[in-house]
């Protein structure tokens, strides 16, 4: 039989768990929960894994395969089905989703174990997955809105787990409306892709899209804008960025799941799938490259000054993503989705460990009330640590290495990149390490300022995704080795069925190791300011931040350049304005006036009926008499 | 035959409910019900109708009855007993029943009804049956007649069983809709006039009524008469300000029939009556009428998150939602005529389980003001699961009906209205801002006070699922609605409005700023 | 035959009227509006007298029979009114017989 046939189980494992969960999972037992909502996932991963291995060895026609289950509606030939398209692209996609995802179930099982609302959890988290399968599977852009929508919602749930907290609701409420926004565009532009081509589905739309549209046609920009805006939303991106670091309100897995490793890589997902169509807008494209650099060094900066354990990494996934959409800009499709593959692994090894941290400081978010773990908690730290270096990209050992570092060859060396796009991603890098080991330092060195009192540690169910997560983070890199050294690269080599290869200026391959170098002198020198700041000399850190243009700083970039302060003047205070002008609805006052004017004119008459028997006879009289003489004299 | 029965049962039922009122429930549940199992039965019999070639260039050329019936009424006036079902009466009949069955069902645990139980069952009843007529009415004086037989039940059910400004409520609704439906008599009247002057038959079928050939100012007044009742029933904006109150003093029972049923009455007369009848001046009305619907979606949504009370909340959500009906409809697209019948089918649904979940809250609480909920989740976990579905079907979710149906409206709209589609897409935005209120405000957040034994009772457990199972069937297998209303699309079809396709250059995006050129 | 001017004929018949009317709306006993109502009826029968003779045809005095015969009849119902309104009020004052006054006034 052929496992390809199987590919809607690959989503249905997880739906089903959601149901099984939500129908009956108030009467389970919380050991059934967890087996339920991991099992699911896990049964997902096995068969992804099965899949992958088919289509490595026996890749289907032209790498692509699709399995219709069911017409969805078909008005007049426009008809999107429920139906699954794997490649190479989307097959990468839901190996890491369905992996990660599984590794982040088995840590929450014991993560959540104390929490009520444990089934609520898995149902949403399952439900979560199976969203994001069905969005990367999806072959038509409905079907992909569907899941786009579905882990939207999955996402403001579990950012409101705890409902309890007005706080949490807000962040939930925020969350969803903020890419609700985004996600507004994106349906506009799939309007004006009915329009244009009767059909939803990708695959038709990129092979119509060349015949159709010349390169720069004022439609095919609006469609690229308008489904960047989604992008833009869901992946936390400038303008939309600001949604995420209050995100941080659910609870750890969430984190680590949803806004690190999946979900929010969905806009970067977008644009590779309909990469056809950016190719063909080059001036939308380089607007993907200046929002993704300006959003890297935007969040890198805040994540510079942030307290809060989960707001730094945050800030860094905003970052990330912000090097993911510059690959994309750059027209480094391959490079984007490596880093995404990378990125997956190694954020969601920094949030399950910041999670293990954070249960043992009993939900102390603040780095500087931390302070060394490294020996209380060596598993912990030393995972924690191989993630830092991978999203640090510390040179050979580390996968972070590999993937950022064909980004910023590939910003500077694509026929689309130049110095100044790779200048910001390697300014941004050096951002990124000071942040990243300031974390690592303050968390773990120096002395401990709060008893661990309940280890994570012994909790095996926490431990394992963690080191697994941790091998990936280091070995993952090897897959995809620099273009100068020795040309060994089957992760492109299989995206590229999918997805073009990236133009390379020419003879750039020869200034490939002068960046290589002054990436690793910069990240060594990261290090050692971060070291020096914070561990040697942590009086040096306190100083600056003394100073009133430090302080300045500090807080501008605490609170994220400002954009929620921002947002607030310009949209939240006008919209809450005018609703609440006029909660009574005006219009009803003008039917109210008629009711109103009846009732007078009905008073005006009513004098008249007195009661007085003579007085009807003289309107009588008078009244004859004026008909009588309307008839005599006029 | 079975057209007969379908009206009959519920108003024999009707009758016998309030004969026996110590039955009136069981009476009322085997009524709808057997009424239910017909009309279903004879709409899945016919999965797909026929499409009839389109034969002369007259509207309703395609046109295939599945059933039919005629009988002699008022031969003089012309005036019979008409009854005709293609696939959308018959899908808006199922519809009608099976959300009577629900209410019926629903106002078992309402105390409301507990006074005078078999008059109440009696008014739902006949209030059924008028809806019922109204969609199989195909004589235009027999479909004035319904139109107005639904409103008197309705008028008792709020001022008998309403809440405490039952009064007022029911007099502006009744005054609203009497005043508004009496254009439409008029309009018919001079329709049945005019068209017999021109071919000497007086007739008040709508067959025979369909291609009378008017002038452009006199279609357009005959069709003003009609929409001005279409337009304060559905509610559609400058019209709505009877539905707040009125949705809000209803019994759960009626609200539900009349915010998921008898609003989209209106947009059945649209689509069966005021467009077929008039293309060329409903073609010249289509602008107006967009504007209208966006003006609709917008000022709901705005009105809705402006509530603090949950009824009055849901109840401006729905007139926001009708507004993307009104825009559907007049965008005169296949797609968005598609999406308005599914918008029809699905807004019945999340409605009906929205004043549903309202009206169960209303009972445990005696009130529902909004400063006075939240935590609620912790009290009653499956309705709020529940309340959840609905409330993600009112923002439009997609896998639920309502994103099918809004989808394709915008959809369809964008072919020829770009700026007014993008303006109505803001909809969605304001649809999720108000909508998560409605979750947030009464689930979420501390619990203000504690509440024992107030999760769903097995009946109403069953009542919502039934609810939730249909609205995430309509999600996901829109295509059986599609199937049967085809002859309906393809018959409005006919007077679409033309297509602008010069995409390549952006005219039509500033074709719309200048409509009234 | 002495030949009045119809114009002065009429003026018997007006001045009755008058009278009658102006009795109706004065008096403030039913009895006496009653009767005052009688004059005027006979007023209006006069008129047909005058018009039955003018144009020498009886059917103006088949009115003024009919006119009698409907005044009897009228006086007969309007006494028996009289009657009942006068057990139930105390009174024959029409100024305080004002059941049918509007109590709404202003809304």
């Amino acid at each position: 039989m052929d496992v390809f046939h199987l590919l809607w189980l690959v989503p249905a494992f997880p739906l089903a768990g959601f149901l099984i969960l939500a129908l009956f999972g108030l009467r389970l037992h919380s050991r059934a929960i967890a087996w339920i909502g991991t099992g699911s996932i896990g049964l997902s991963a096995i068969l992804t894994l099965w899949i992958g291995v088919h289509f490595l060895t026996q890749p289907p026609a032209n790498y692509q395969y699709s399995l219709t289950l069911w017409t969805w509606f078909d008005i007049n030939g426009f008809a999107p089905g429920i139906a699954l398209y794997l490649d190479p692209l989307s097959l990468v996609y839901i190996f890491v989703i369905t992996f990660v995802s599984f590794f982040i179930h088995l840590y929450s099982t014991a993560f959540m174990r104390s929490n009520e609302g444990y089934v609520r959890f898995f149902a949403y988290m399952n439900l979560f997955v199976f969203s994001m399968l069905v969005l990367v599977l999806a072959n038509n852009l409905l079907l992909l809105y569907l899941g786009w929508e579905g882990v939207g919602l999955c996402s403001f749930l579990l950012i409101g787990f705890w409902y309890r907290d007005e706080v949490n609701g807000y962040a939930a409420r925020k969350a969803f409306i903020v890419t609700r926004i985004g996600d507004t565009a994106f349906i506009i532009g799939l309007f004006l892709l009915v329009k244009q081509f009767h059909t939803l589905n990708i695959q038709d739309i990129l092979q119509q899209a060349p015949v159709v549209w010349s390169a720069g046609a004022t439609a095919v920009v609006w469609v690229t804008i308008l489904l960047l805006g989604g992008a833009v939303g869901k992946s936390a991106q400038l303008p939309l960025q600001t949604w995420l670091p209050d995100a941080m309100a659910g609870p750890t897995p969430v984190s680590a799941l949803i806004h690190a490793a999946t979900m929010v890589t969905a806009g970067v997902y977008l644009i590779a799938r309909t990469h056809v169509l950016y190719s063909l807008a080059p001036a939308v494209q380089l607007l993907v490259a200046i929002i993704g650099l300006l959003t890297l060094l935007i969040a890198g900066f805040s994540a510079l000054a942030q307290h809060d354990l989960k707001r730094i990494l945050a800030y860094s996934t905003i970052s990330q993503i912000g090097y993911m959409f510059l690959a994309l800009g750059v027209g480094a499709w391959t490079a984007a989705i490596f880093h995404f593959m990378i990125h997956a692994f190694f954020k969601a090894l920094l949030f399950l460990a910041a999670g293990a941290v954070i249960m043992a400081m009993e939900e102390e978010h603040d780095i500087f009330k931390m302070g060394g773990l490294r020996k209380k908690m060596p598993v912990t730290f030393w995972t924690f640590l191989v993630g830092s270096g991978a999203l640090a990209a510390i040179p050979l050992i580390t996968a972070g290495f590999y993937s950022k570092d064909l980004i910023l060859f590939d910003a500077f060396a694509s026929t689309q990149g130049s110095f100044w796009l790779w200048l910001g991603g390697f300014v941004g890098a050096f951002i990124t390490v000071l942040y990243t080991f300031r974390m690592v330092f303050v968390t773990f060195y120096g002395e401990q300022k709060k008893p661990i009192t309940h280890n994570p540690e012994e909790e095996k169910a926490m431990m394992i995704p963690l080191v697994v997560l941790a091998v990936l983070s280091v070995i993952g890199g090897w897959i995809e080795l620099p273009h100068a050294w020795a040309h060994f690269t089957p992760f492109s080599d299989f995206l590229t069925h999918v997805l073009p290869p990236t133009n390379l200026k020419p003879d750039m391959e020869s200034q490939e190791f002068m960046l290589q170098l002054l990436t690793a002198v910069i990240v060594f020198a990261g290090i050692y300011l971060s070291w020096l700041a914070y561990v040697k000399k942590p009086a040096l850190s306190a100083s600056w931040k003394n100073t009133s243009l430090g302080r300045a700083c500090h807080d501008f970039f605490y609170k994220g350049w400002m954009f929620d302060q921002l947002y607030d003047k310009l949209f939240v205070k006008p919209v809450v304005w005018i609703s609440r002008i006029d909660p009574h609805d005006f219009i009803d006052y003008i039917y109210e006036g008629f009711g109103r004017l009846n009732v007078l004119i009905h008073a005006g008459f009513s004098r008249t009926q007195s009661g007085y028997v003579r007085w009807y006879l003289l309107c009588i009289a008078i009244g004859i008499l004026f008909i009588f003489s309307l008839i005599l004299f006029v | 035959m079975i057209l007969v029965w379908l009206l009959l049962i519920p108003l024999i039922g009707g009758v016998m409910a309030w004969m026996f009122s110590g039955l009136s429930r069981w009476i009322a549940t085997l009524a709808v019900l057997i009424d239910l199992v017909l009309a279903l039965q004879l709409w899945l019999s016919h999965p797909s109708m026929p499409i009839q070639p389109v034969q002369g260039t007259a509207i309703g050329a395609g046109l295939a009855w599945i059933a039919e019936v005629q009988y002699r009424w008022i031969p003089l006036l012309g005036a019979s007993l008409h009854l005709a079902v293609d696939g959308f009466s018959l899908l808006m009949i199922v519809l009608t029943l099976f959300i009577g069955l629900l209410c019926v069902w629903m106002s078992w645990h309402d105390p409301v009804s507990r006074e005078k139980t078999g008059f109440y069952h009696f008014h739902l009843l006949w209030l059924i049956a008028g809806m019922v007529g109204v969609f199989m009415a195909m004589d235009l004086l027999l479909f004035y007649f319904f139109w107005e037989l639904m409103l008197i039940p309705m008028f008792f059910l709020i001022s008998i069983w309403g809440g405490a400004q039952r009064k007022k409520a029911s007099l502006k609704f009744f005054l609203f809709t009497q005043f508004s439906g009496l254009f439409m008599l008029i309009a018919i009247l001079a329709l049945y006039v005019l068209h017999g002057r021109q071919t000497g038959l007086y007739s008040f079928d709508y067959t025979e009524l369909l291609g009378t050939t008017l002038s452009r100012e006199v279609a357009g007044w005959l069709l003003a008469g009609f929409l001005l009742a279409f337009l304060v029933k559905l509610p559609a904006f400058p019209f709505h300000s009877w539905l707040p109150d009125t949705y809000t003093q209803s019994p759960t029972g009626g609200v539900a029939l009349l915010a998921g049923v008898m609003s989209k009455t209106a947009a059945y007369g649209m689509l069966r009556f005021a467009l077929p009848l008039f293309p060329e001046a409903a073609r010249m009305f289509a602008p107006a009428m967009v504007i209208l619907g966006v003006a609709g979606i917008l000022y709901g949504a705005k009105l809705a998150y402006a509530q603090s009370d949950l009824k009055r909340l849901i109840a401006f959500s729905s007139f926001s939602h009708m507004g993307f009906i009104l825009l559907g409809i007049f965008s005169m697209q296949e797609l968005a005529y598609q999406g308005v019948i599914i918008e029809m089918v699905a807004h019945a649904i999340s409605i009906t389980g929205l004043f549903f979940v309202a009206g169960m809250l209303q009972v445990r609480l005696q009130h529902t003001q909004l400063d006075a909920m939240g935590g609620f989740w912790e009290y009653m976990p499956r309705m709020g699961g529940v309340a959840m579905v609905f409330v993600m079907a009112s923002l439009g979710l997609p896998g639920l009906g309502n994103f099918v149906a809004e989808f394709l409206i915008l959809a369809g709209a964008f072919q020829v209205h770009v700026v007014w589609t993008v303006l109505a897409s803001l909809g969605l935005i304001a649809s999720m801002i108000y909508s998560l209120v409605i979750l947030q405000r009464v689930f979420h957040g501390k619990s203000k006070q504690t509440l024992t034994h107030a999760d769903l009772k097995p009946l109403e457990g069953l009542v919502m699922a039934c609810l939730v199972a249909a609205i995430v069937w309509i999600g996901f297998f829109p295509q059986r609605i599609v199937r049967s209303v085809q002859p309906v699309v393809q018959q409005l079809k006919q007077i679409a409005v033309k297509q602008n396709n010069s995409a390549a250059d952006y005219e039509w995006v500033w074709n719309d700023l200048t409509l009234f050129k | 035959m002495i030949s009045v001017p119809v114009s002065v004929q009429l003026l018997l018949p007006s001045v009755l009227f008058l009278i009658g009317l102006l009795g109706v709306l004065i008096r403030r006993n039913v009895i006496f509006m009653l009767m005052a109502m009688e004059i005027m009826l006979n007023a209006a029968g006069l008129v047909f007298i005058i018009g039955s003779s003018l144009w020498k045809q009886a059917d103006g005095q088949v009115m003024v029979i009919f006119i009698l015969a409907m005044a009897a009849a009228e006086v007969a119902v309007g006494l028996a009114l009289i009657l009942q309104v006068f057990q139930m009020h105390k009174t024959v004052d029409v100024d305080q017989l004002q059941e049918l006054k509007d109590e709404r006034e202003r809304g």
